[in-house]
């Protein structure tokens, strides 16, 4: 629309840009770089720290670019002698308090101070009185402070406000005296609480678990996925020859922005807890050490005779998924499930992902959870039904009434409560609402009929539309809507994994599934593929080491259904190996049909078969939508929240020293749970 | 001026006893919150920190500030910044009588060192410090308006001007004794007429 292009210059450069931006944005569109500190393009706009001065043809002084609305015809100046004394002068006020500690600073080397010192600093100080000194706060176990560092551009106190959504971080005092804290320096409770730790342009915050540990040029990075929850948040993993040392967000505008919750970034010791580093074999009812080629031996000569099942746990990448699928389908049909937790799903990939793509869910008014607790189940969706909240977004709640960082109306526990009249007269009212089903339910559907219900619910209400699809089905686990579109799943007709006739196996191979200790496999000849030490190994006669998500290739699809790659960081811990390369030598022992003889090969087998999913970071179109047929009725059950702590929801952050010392800090003292409104 | 000034401190602590408004406070709550328009009713955080102090003893504390962060539905921590940012809101307790010395130019001309001193030697405190009996709580402070009209202390609510050292233990053991005090200008001015 011309109507919102003006006309302004820039250092002299004519340019065209949106008139609703501010000075420091149409520069950046020119290709002019502002320094800044306070400014973040994800927060409100505070204007205190200064840095950013810029000169305005016309104008008596020097403004600050961030908060400068634009005009018809401005000319900005950003190189001028008198931008380069100003923004001098600012340095040299923010250096006044500012400690010289930058060799023992953990932020050393990727400092935004130190950087922008380097072109506006003097190099030496014109101040001879003695600097101020701050007592550290307490923000809990995860955020170390040296808030003598703070310069006070309270990035991190509208952060935890305004994106967190938890109101706990404030500044004290005023002038000399202004501090940053919690209040009463308790933690901070919230799930993204670490996101602080980058937002923070001096040293002030930084990661309690890295400290000391490396500087960031002697780090290698790799470009990962989080796999603790569905939401596949794009993660750089640093790495110092064979040991991880610290995780970060990488930004991706689409999935989680540029943050990632606190189980990703700091459960990482957990990496190195409890590792099966070698196979073990039962013997006398006790797990003994042993070695591959043994243990291959009596899987394979039990693989002769007896008839399999796969079972898929939550972390299983896509490669791995299609190699299981490959292998067992030389027993025949249906005997791979990753639906382990009786999750219900209809055919079609449109039953069992997040329909609506991520960053369009801050655009709804109305949002109906029906048994989820997004909060700590996915805490990058649940910033974004937060953000749709601060939008004047209505949020209803079924299942369980559960504690949420914005308000809601909890409507009851059973499914049936989504024909509450509240609830039909705000769908009726709203232009783009929204529904989330979440596995608390799923898990507990028994009836097909619920789940069409479901869809003609929504289809009447208009939450489908031609246009849209905003019925949402979320799953916490990273492998789940993958494996589903390459078929791990025993029944098509999508009966519950418990109605499956278990009596027909006799073996039973999890690959990182703890349900492989369920009691109804208790007479099958149980082998383990996994990486931690939890129960489904504790209870297996054969234990085979594998790699960690950090430790191999693999493809993991988010539950919007976007493939995307998480890379290999460092080698297996001690003498693990792929999945693939295992079935592969079983295979050919058992002169199966198993072709790949690299990983490259069997990537690109897969995406032969299903080449929707070698579009990396595109949203896979739904191909055969599901049918509305007539509402029937909402059958009765009680919500079972999949997620009940966040720290600890998988083996890996329940092996991290990290996520324990959350739970004892953040969930175990109670005077913190309460919210304040 | 130094962080043990009550009012500049960043550390608030507990009195230990249950805050709730009286009967008065609640009704001029109220009054107060329907100035401002629907859904701002934050606004009204500074008039009823100042009802709070009034009520409890001169000074804020953490019950304070958690029961108006519930009466004006707000987060404590934001009740907690604008009670340290302004330094009339007294962070930790005071004395019964509250001495605010003008240490600010015009009246440190007129002598506000020595009225500085004949308190601190009268109410056997030090700046900043309250008195072993609770009577006094002493602090220097800057400019009070009163400039014409200097050295001028603030005791309490009420304003004490054009002081010398005698007037100023008068004043001083008028407190002590529970007698009245004649407000304002000691000398006989009225307002800041002509001397």
């Amino acid at each position: 629309m011309s109507d919102d292009l003006i006309k302004i210059k820039v250092n002299q450069k004519e340019i065209q840009v949106d008139k609703n931006l501010t000075v420091m944005q149409a520069c950046e569109i020119a290709g002019e770089e502002i320094p800044r500190f306070c400014y973040h393009d994800k927060l409100s706009i505070a204007g205190n720290c200064r840095m950013c001065l810029v000169e305005i043809e016309k104008a008596p002084k020097l403004v600050s670019s961030c908060t400068m609305p634009l005009m018809e015809g401005m000319s900005i100046i950003t190189n001028s002698e008198k931008v380069n004394a100003g923004r001098k002068g600012v340095m040299e006020f923010l250096l006044i308090n500012h400690p010289l500690d930058c060799p023992i600073c953990d932020q050393g080397g990727e400092c935004d101070l130190q950087d922008q010192a380097m072109y506006y600093g003097f190099d030496k100080s014109r101040y001879k009185e003695n600097k101020r000194a701050v007592d550290n706060k307490n923000m809990g176990p995860l955020v170390n402070t040296i808030m003598t560092r703070c310069i006070h551009c309270t990035r991190c106190v509208r952060f935890a406000t305004e994106v967190a959504g938890v109101p706990e971080l404030g500044m004290l005092g005023r002038g000399e005296n202004a501090e940053i804290t919690t209040y009463l320096e308790q933690s901070i409770t919230s799930e993204l609480s670490g996101n602080v730790i980058d937002l923070c342009p001096v040293g002030a915050l930084t990661s309690k678990p890295y400290q000391f540990k490396a500087r960031p040029w002697e780090l290698k990075r790799t470009d990962s996925i989080d796999i603790f929850d569905s939401v596949g948040s794009n993660i750089r993993v640093d790495s110092r020859a064979e040991e991880i040392l610290r995780v970060t967000p990488r930004t991706n505008e689409y999935i989680n922005e540029e943050w990632i919750s606190d189980k990703v970034r700091f459960n990482y010791d957990g990496y190195y807890q409890q590792r099966i580093d070698t196979p073990y074999i039962k013997e006398n009812q006790k797990l003994s050490i042993s070695n591959w080629e043994e243990s291959l031996k009596v899987l394979k000569d039990k693989l002769k005779t007896l008839k399999p099942l796969a079972l898929i746990g939550e972390h299983v990448d896509l490669e791995t998924g299609y190699a299981i699928k490959k292998f067992m389908s030389n027993y025949g049909k249906d005997n791979v499930e990753c639906r382990t937790d009786n999750h219900a799903i209809l055919e079609s990939l449109d039953s069992y992902r997040f329909n609506t793509p991520l960053k369009d869910i801050e655009n709804a008014d109305l949002i109906i959870l029906v048994g989820t607790n997004p909060k700590i189940e996915t805490p990058i969706i649940n910033h974004k039904i937060f953000k749709a909240y601060n939008n004047d977004a209505k949020v209803f709640n079924i299942g369980e009434n559960i504690s949420l960082n914005y308000k809601t109306e909890y409507l009851g526990e059973s499914l049936s409560n989504l024909n509450n009249e509240n609830i039909i007269k705000a769908l009726k009212k709203s232009t783009n609402p929204l529904i989330i089903i979440g596995s608390a339910f799923l898990n507990k559907i028994k009836n097909i009929k619920t789940l069409k219900s479901i869809f003609s619910y929504a289809d009447k209400y208009k939450v489908i539309t031609k246009e849209k699809n905003n019925l949402n089905f979320l799953n916490p686990y990273a492998s789940r809507v993958g494996q589903l579109i390459i078929g791990n799943t025993t029944n098509n007709l999508c009966e519950p994994f418990s109605n499956l006739k278990k009596d027909n196996f006799e073996l039973v191979l999890s690959f990182g599934s703890e349900h492989i200790a369920d009691e109804q496999f208790n007479n099958c000849f149980k082998v383990y593929f996994g990486h931690h030490g939890d129960d489904g190994a504790m209870g297996s006669d054969i234990v085979l080491p594998t790699p960690l998500y950090t430790e191999k290739n693999g493809t993991f699809v988010n539950i919007e259904g976007r493939p995307q790659e998480a890379k290999k960081c460092h080698n297996p811990i001690g003498s693990a190996k792929e999945e693939w390369s295992i079935l592969k030598k079983l295979s050919d022992e058992l002169s199966f049909d198993f072709i790949p003889n690299t990983f490259d090969q069997l990537r690109s087998e897969l995406f032969d078969k299903h080449p929707i999913l070698s579009d990396y970071h595109e949203i896979i179109a739904v191909e055969n939508s599901i049918s509305i047929t007539p509402y029937i009725e909402f059958e009765d059950c009680k919500a079972e929240y999949p997620v009940s702590n966040f720290y600890m929801s998988d083996v890996i952050s329940k092996n991290s020293v990290t996520m324990a010392k959350c739970v004892d800090e953040i969930i175990s003292t109670p005077s913190l749970l309460e919210k304040s409104a | 001026m130094s962080g043990n000034h009550p009012g500049l401190s960043n550390n608030f602590s507990r009195s230990g006893e249950k805050f709730s408004w009286s009967k008065d406070n609640l009704r001029s709550i109220k009054n107060i919150i329907s100035k401002y328009p629907k859904g701002r009713e934050q606004s009204a955080v500074m008039p009823l920190l100042y009802l709070a102090q009034e009520q409890n003893n001169n000074w804020i504390s953490i019950e304070c500030i958690e029961t108006i962060a519930e009466t004006l539905n707000m987060p404590k921590i934001r009740v907690t910044e604008v009670a340290s940012f302004y330094s009339m809101y007294n962070t930790r307790p005071v004395g019964e009588n509250l001495v605010q010395i003008c240490r600010t130019s015009p009246c440190w001309l007129r002598g506000s060192n020595k009225i500085t001193k004949t308190i601190c030697k009268e109410t056997k405190c030090e700046i900043n410090d309250t008195s072993d009996d609770n009577k006094f709580t002493v602090v220097e402070v800057e400019c009070l308006g009163a400039c014409s009209n200097g050295p001028m202390i603030q005791i309490n609510n009420d304003f004490y001007e054009d002081l010398d050292e005698e007037s100023t233990k008068k004043i001083i053991d008028n407190i002590k004794e529970g007698k009245p005090n004649v407000i304002g200008s000691q000398k006989g001015r009225r307002s800041s007429e002509n001397a």
